[in-house]
């Protein structure tokens, strides 16, 4: 049982490259790529998970209360954070796309041009 | 490579990749393991010699201060590259088009959606100021309150306003916000480095444990980060709303 949000963050990870693999439209393609590292956060949490622990919050417990791992859980907050941003700028970069080859499949969108 | 090829090829690399991810979490610690020395460790560094209570804050500006530097930075080039990207192939005429199509769209929008947009506009900015304001207290902080900030931008448009698209003002208002608050967090690492030991050390007074003004540094940082942020989401929402409005032209 305990070992079921680890499987939850591997399987994550691979329908995310799946969908990536796969996909037919860029917005779908920079989406699949924010699932697959949602996956980074399930394994975070999972890792920093106490039984029987709260929120790392002290405002009104008092210290010493079994909490669950603080350290992993600033982890997380970066990693959304980047996962943002990479996800604003693979749109932007869609919209570039879109105006400058008139398609957003990526098939379509394997020849170099000049 | 045909369709068919690659799918192959993805097929048997991901199993290949399963089969290495399954045998990698088995091992990992389970969660009636002993914690880590390091949680029990940054909870008495942020609760004792930090006085912050939302332990998360703490190693985010604290322990980990000199990383979170390095993610806003992030933030910021992110945003600049957004409004690079997005910028390069616009023309004052067709921006004058696209404001002109932005007041008749402004027509079509329901009252009840101006007036809820309208409405909600001013409470939420609030909220994202107190969620800024607290982060040191109780969960928040600089990141989530910027992005509720941001937020209010969206119902604004919602309301049936444009912010950027009629003069460039508001735009660059947000782009010398954002650097300014991307250079304050710079300026509180260097603090350290000029009125303590370290770059990132806590120079100011860390007043009372469980008080608003509390946790040093850390409070400065939240602010800058949450007006970083706001103005960062910001920008990328304005630059790609503006596409938007481009495209129905």
């Amino acid at each position: 049982m305990s070992v079921l949000p680890y499987l939850v963050a591997v399987w994550l990870l691979l329908i995310g490259i799946v969908g990536i693999v796969t996909s037919r439209h860029l917005v779908h393609l920079v989406l699949c790529l924010s699932v697959a590292q949602s996956s980074t956060y399930v394994l975070f949490l999972a890792i920093g998970y106490r039984p029987g622990g709260t929120a790392p919050i002290f405002a009104d417990i008092p210290a010493g209360t079994p909490v669950v791992d603080p350290v992993v859980q600033a982890l997380t907050l970066t990693d959304v954070v980047v996962e943002a941003t990479v996800t604003a700028v693979l749109l932007a970069l869609t919209v570039q796309v879109a105006k400058r080859f008139g398609t957003v499949d990526p098939n379509e969108l394997g020849a170099m041009r000049g | 490579m045909s369709g068919r090829a690659r799918l192959a090829m993805v097929a048997l690399a991901g199993v290949a990749l399963a089969v290495v991810l399954v045998v990698a979490v088995i091992d990992l610690p389970r969660p009636d393991a002993p914690p880590p020395r390091s949680a029990k460790l940054s909870t008495s560094v942020a609760l004792h010699e930090r006085h912050v209570t939302n332990i998360v804050a703490g190693i985010t500006f604290d322990l980990r201060g000199l990383d979170t530097l390095g993610e806003e930075l992030i933030l910021f080039a992110a945003a600049v590259g957004v409004s690079v990207l997005l910028r390069a192939q616009r023309e004052d005429s067709t921006m004058q088009d696209a404001a002109d199509a932005a007041e008749q769209r402004r027509a079509q929008v329901p009252a009840s959606a101006r007036a809820l947009g309208a409405a909600l506009a001013g409470p939420i900015i609030v909220f994202g100021a107190y969620i800024v304001a607290h982060g040191q207290l109780t969960p928040g902080g600089g990141f989530q309150g910027g992005v509720i900030l941001a937020a209010a931008l969206l119902l604004v448009y919602v309301a049936g306003q444009v912010l950027a698209l009629p003069t460039d003002s508001p735009v660059d208002l947000v782009e010398v916000t954002e650097a300014l608050a991307a250079a304050a967090y710079g300026l509180v690492a260097v603090g350290g480095l000029i009125f303590a030991s370290a770059a990132m050390t806590n120079f100011v007074a860390l007043g009372v444990t469980g008080h608003l003004l509390s946790g040093g540094t850390i409070l400065i940082l939240e602010v800058a980060v949450g007006i970083e942020v706001a103005s960062a989401l910001t920008l990328i929402l304005a630059e790609l709303l503006d596409q938007a409005l481009l495209r129905s032209t």
